[in-house]
Formats: C-alpha cells, sequence, structure tokens
C-alpha cells in the first residue's frame, strides 16, 4: 500500500465514522468513543511490540495523560477538551522520555516486569494521595469546545468526532513511522539486535524512542477517556487496566493499526454486553474469546488482510 | 609515521583471559591499507577473540587498538561499526522474517548518519538502487523479494557479507566466509565473495580453515596457537612454518 493509498484509505475511514456516528444511539457513541481512547493505547503498545518486546505497564501513561489532564481542569480552570489533551499527551510524553532510556536497557522479560513495576507505584502513591482522591479519584465536569459546552447529545458527538479524529490521525501517523527506514529498523531489533549493534545502530536508542512514542499515545488516550468519562481513578494505572491494553494489542496482531481498534471495540463490546446478561462471569467470556483467537487467529485479526507474511512465528515470539 | 604508510588497524600488546584460559597475550598486529590478511589456528588458538576486541565485543584486558591512527579500544561494536569496522558472522546474523532486500536496507539505512527517518520510505532516496545494487554483486537480486527463512543456508552466508558491506568499511573482517559450503564449491564461492567485496572494501582480515583457500585468497597469513602469534608472514613462509605445521595445519588436515 502506498504512502497515499494509506492516507487517503485513513481519511476515508474516518469521515465515514464521522458520518455513521450522526446516526449510532448515544450508548454506542460513547462505547465507541472510549474504544477508540483505549485503542489509541494499544496501538502505543504495537509500536513496542514490533520491536519485540511487551510493556505490560501502558497504566502508567494512560494514568498520567488523565490526571495531567484531570488536575488542569480542576486546578487550574482549563476547560478546552483540546488543550486539556495536548497537556495529558504532554505530560506523558515526557514521563515516557525520561523513562524509555532507563527501560531501553532491559530486553524480554525483564522490561514487561519493569514496566508493571513502574505503573504500579504510580497506582501505589495514587492511591495514597488524598490531594487527587485518593482510592475514589475524582469527578471531572463536562469540558467546553471552542467556547462551547459539551453538553447532551450534542457534546457526546463532539467528543466522538474528536476521538476519532485525533485517534484516526494519530493512528495514521504510526501507520506511515511502521513503514519508515525507523519502522523497518524496529522489525530488524526483534529479528536481530545483535547484528543491528554490529551494523551501527543502538537498539537501545530506538526503542526509548519507540517507548516515547507509545507514552504519548498512552497520554492522548488517558486524556480523551477523561473528557469523555468525566471521571479519573487511580486503576487507570492498575494492572489489570495495562493487561487490558496488552490484550487488545495481541488480539489485533502486530501487523495492522485499524485491527487494535477493531479488536479495542470487540472488547468494549464483549465487556459491556457480559456486564449486561452475566456480570458475574464476564471475565470469563473475555477468556473464551482470547482463547478463540489465539487458537485460531495466531496472528491476530490483523492477519486477516495484512497476511503477506504468514505470521505464527512472528506472532508467537511477539506474545512471550 | 606518514598518513600514506599508517596501517588501518593497529592492535598493539591485546591480552586478555577468561578465568585461567589465556585468549589472548600480546597480540601484535597492524593491517595496511589494501592487504588481505587471513587469520589460521584451530579452535580456540585465539583468532575470534582477537575479532571480537577488534569489533568491541571484548573489551581487552591491556593493549590498544588504533582504526587509522584513531583508538577505539573498548568502544561499543555500533561505535566501531560508525568508525569503518564492519564484520560478517560465521553464522549468519540476519532478520529471518524480513525479505533479502529488507535485512540489505536496514544495513543502509543504519549507515547513513541520518538514515533512520521516523516517515520516509527505507527505500527511498536511492536506497533501493544501492540494496539491488549489492545484493546483484553476490548473485542475490533474484532472491530480494524473498524472506530470508526461505533463502538457502548459502545465501545466507552471502547476505551477511553483503550487508557488512553497506557502509564500504575501511576494515572487512570475515569470520569464516566459506564455512557450512562444501569442499568442491569453496573456490567458486570465495572467488564470489572477493569478487563482490572489491570496490567496496580493500582491507580485509578472514578467518579460515582450509588451507587451499589460505594459500589462494590471502597476501599474509598470521597464525595463532594458544592465544599466541606463532607466526606472521606470507602464505608461503608461514604455511611451511614447522610450529604452525605441528599445531594449525598439520593437525587439521
Amino acid at each position: 500500500m502506498s504512502r497515499l493509498a494509506l492516507v487517503l484509505g485513513a481519511a476515508g475511514i474516518m469521515a465515514v465514522l464521522l458520518l455513521v456516528g450522526l446516526a449510532l444511539p448515544r450508548w454506542l457513541l460513547f462505547l465507541v468513543t472510549l474504544a477508540a481512547s483505549h485503542g489509541i493505547v494499544s496501538v502505543g503498545i504495537l509500536v513496542i511490540m514490533r520491536g519485540g518486546l511487551v510493556s505490560f505497564g501502558q497504566g502508567l501513561v494512560f494514568a498520567i495523560g488523565g490526571y495531567a489532564a484531570a488536575l488542569s481542569f480542576t486546578q487550574l480552570g482549563i476547560t478546552d477538551v483540546i488543550v486539556l489533551i495536548l497537556i495529558g499527551t504532554l505530560a506523558a510524553t515526557l514521563v515516557g522520555a525520561a523513562v524509555g532510556p532507563l527501560l531501553a536497557r532491559y530486553t524480554g522479560i525483564f522490561f514487561g516486569m519493569l514496566t508493571l513495576a513502574l505503573s504500579m507505584v504510580a497506582y501505589g502513591v495514587l492511591i495514597k494521595s488524598p490531594a487527587v482522591g485518593g482510592s475514589d479519584g475524582f469527578n471531572i465536569p463536562r469540558g467546553t469546545l471552542f467556547g462551547v459546552r459539551l453538553e447532551g447529545a450534542a457534546g457526546d458527538y463532539a467528543l466522538y468526532a474528536l476521538a476519532i479524529v485525533l485517534t484516526g490521525l494519530a493512528a495514521t501517523a504510526v501507520a506511515l513511522h511502521t513503514r519508515s527506514a525507523r519502522g523497518l529498523m524496529t522489525r530488524a531489533i526483534h529479528g536481530n539486535g545483535l547484528r543491528v549493534e554490529y551494523l551501527g545502530t543502538s537498539v537501545q536508542s530506538v526503542m526509548a524512542i519507540n517507548f516515547t512514542i507509545a507514552a504519548a499515545l498512552g497520554g492522548l488516550g488517558g486524556a480523551l477517556t477523561i473528557v469523555a468519562l468525566g471521571h479519573i481513578e487511580p486503576t487507570f494505572a492498575y494492572w489489570t487496566q495495562s493487561g487490558e491494553f496488552v490484550f487488545v494489542a495481541i488480539l489485533a496482531g502486530s501487523q495492522s493499526v485499524t485491527a487494535v481498534f477493531i479488536a479495542s471495540l470487540a472488547l468494549e463490546l464483549v465487556r459491556s454486553f457480559s456486564n449486561l446478561y452475566f456480570p458475574n462471569t464476564w471475565q470469563l467470556a473475555l477468556g473464551l474469546f482470547l482463547l478463540a483467537i489465539i487458537l485460531f487467529l495466531p496472528a491476530g485479526i490483523g492477519s486477516l488482510w495484512a497476511g503477506r507474511r504468514k505470521a505464527p512465528a512472528t506472532g508467537a515470539e511477539t506474545q512471550a | 609515521m606518514t598518513a600514506d604508510t599508517r596501517p588501518v588497524l593497529s592492535a598493539r600488546g591485546l591480552a586478555k583471559s577468561f578465568g585461567a584460559v589465556v585468549a589472548a597475550a600480546d597480540v601484535t598486529i597492524e593491517v595496511p591499507a589494501g592487504q588481505k590478511l587471513c587469520l589460521i589456528g584451530s579452535n580456540g588458538a585465539g583468532k575470534t577473540t582477537f575479532v571480537n576486541m577488534v569489533t568491541g565485543y571484548l573489551k581487552p584486558d591491556s593493549g590498544a587498538i588504533e582504526l587509522d591512527g584513531e583508538a577505539i579500544t573498548g568502544l561499543a561494536p555500533r561505535a566501531i561499526a560508525r568508525k569503518g569496522i564492519c564484520r560478517s558472522f560465521q553464522i549468519p546474523q540476519l532478520c529471518i522474517e524480513l525479505t533479502a532486500e529488507e535485512n540489505m536496507l536496514v544495513a543502509i539505512a543504519a549507515a547513513e548518519p541520518h538514515g533512520l527517518s521516523f516517515w520516509s520510505d527505507p527505500a527511498a532516496g536511492g536506497r533501493d538502487a544501492r540494496a539491488r545494487e549489492l545484493l546483484d554483486r553476490f548473485g542475490l537480486l533474484a532472491m530480494a523479494d524473498r524472506p530470508v527463512s526461505e533463502m538457502p543456508g548459502g545465501m545466507r552466508k552471502l547476505l551477511d557479507i553483503a550487508m557488512a558491506l553497506a557502509r564500504r568499511p575501511r576494515l572487512l573482517l570475515l569470520d569464516e566466509p566459506t564455512s557450512g559450503v562444501s569442499a568442491e564449491e569453496k573456490f567458486p564461492a570465495m572467488d564470489r565473495v572477493m569478487e563482490a567485496v572489491s570496490g567496496q572494501a580493500s582491507t580485509i582480515v578472514f578467518v579460515e580453515h582450509d588451507m587451499d583457500i589460505v594459500r589462494g585468497y590471502a597476501d599474509r597469513v598470521i597464525a595463532f596457537y594458544s592465544g599466541r602469534v606463532i607466526s606472521d608472514g606470507t602464505p608461503d613462509h608461514v604455511l611451511s612454518d614447522a610450529e604452525v605445521k605441528r599445531y594449525v595445519s598439520g593437525g587439521a588436515a
């Protein structure tokens, strides 16, 4: 697929989703908004995963983006959602740039465990911080967009449109990045990091930058989530939240950015309906769903159309 | 020493021990520009230790290594690669899920100062032409779009060498370029490598076990035994040395 075709395709999908949104019921609009906001965090995991590492701690940057945006609203009185989202994204990017070089010194399970540890430290600090609501977190009123308060059905649609446009633009940028020289180098690191070093490239530097990109996407997702949800709490940084992001990334496979959003929407739908019909066993449904994907689509949903390479080997190693 | 006579590689007094095992003891080797130097020795004699110290994988316990008069002792492999020492591997080190051309593009992007673009196509800016030219030199052009996992071992070996040339290195190190190639194919394989390498790299250090290959392709031979250089000179001189016959070539043949 050429770059132009990719950009036009992405613009087309975004336009269709914006039109479809006009006809969707409000509950579904909200569900898709959350799916897009969470999906972009998993796109970040995909950026890291293509280099052969998995972060089990994206809840950290998700929470930092969310708290930075929420606190800017309640403490600084900034109500414009675009400004809030920019602040959340920037805060998470800075944290990613600070811890990325440290994390990139590690590989395999050590990298995964360190990311998990960092996110759980953040969780621990947040539940012990009454200033930000402790374990209950706090609520954020609906923000404004270009001076207009986002209320009612129109407000819901505006947030939906914002989520589609911002995550769509970010995802398109990532899709272009994965097709760049740096994206190819990331795949080469997964294939043979030793050789990459002998060719003169620092594996640590490439992976640190990939982690920072993932952090930016995590912050964007966190900030989008809180402006739509109107609430934030320490569970944003909890390991089950990070696990959901990894779950979606594995469901999607590492070949397609679009597949991540489909996987994210599938997760939100399974969660909603399971919650409704069998609230006490919904995790069981989720587990069976993942099992079916691993058995029948080992390289993820994306392998249905992005299957140039048969990916069992790639998929299996990435998941390991 | 003037710039003209200064050696490309200068390693002086290198020593390296692993516990009680002496892998290098006072190894001093200077390689002038344009020379094809072959390292011989039985397994464990110290050839690979020397290659690993020169490429930065191992830090010598003592001694100094210079490339074109610039100290490179103890630098990381990537820093040494950037300065112009590139190597191929006894067991090819490739990204087997990528195609042959993608492997070449990775090597070429790594060799360019600003090759790791966030946006531009890895094949843009003439990189695809350079990748295909190098593949063609090694007779791999027909395999350009095939994943390495589908390529036979001999071709992987050639691709491994082609990747080491992406930077047009000042010094090229080839670790057993014909290992894994059957006896009757060794000469054609070595011919192909030397022909492909010419014009891309002129100063070459290679490790080889086949004494006929050594005689046919080296300007100079250095024999290692137990971490020491036991003989250094023309192929005829070194291969007729009594010690070399006893410890290196004689034992192997």
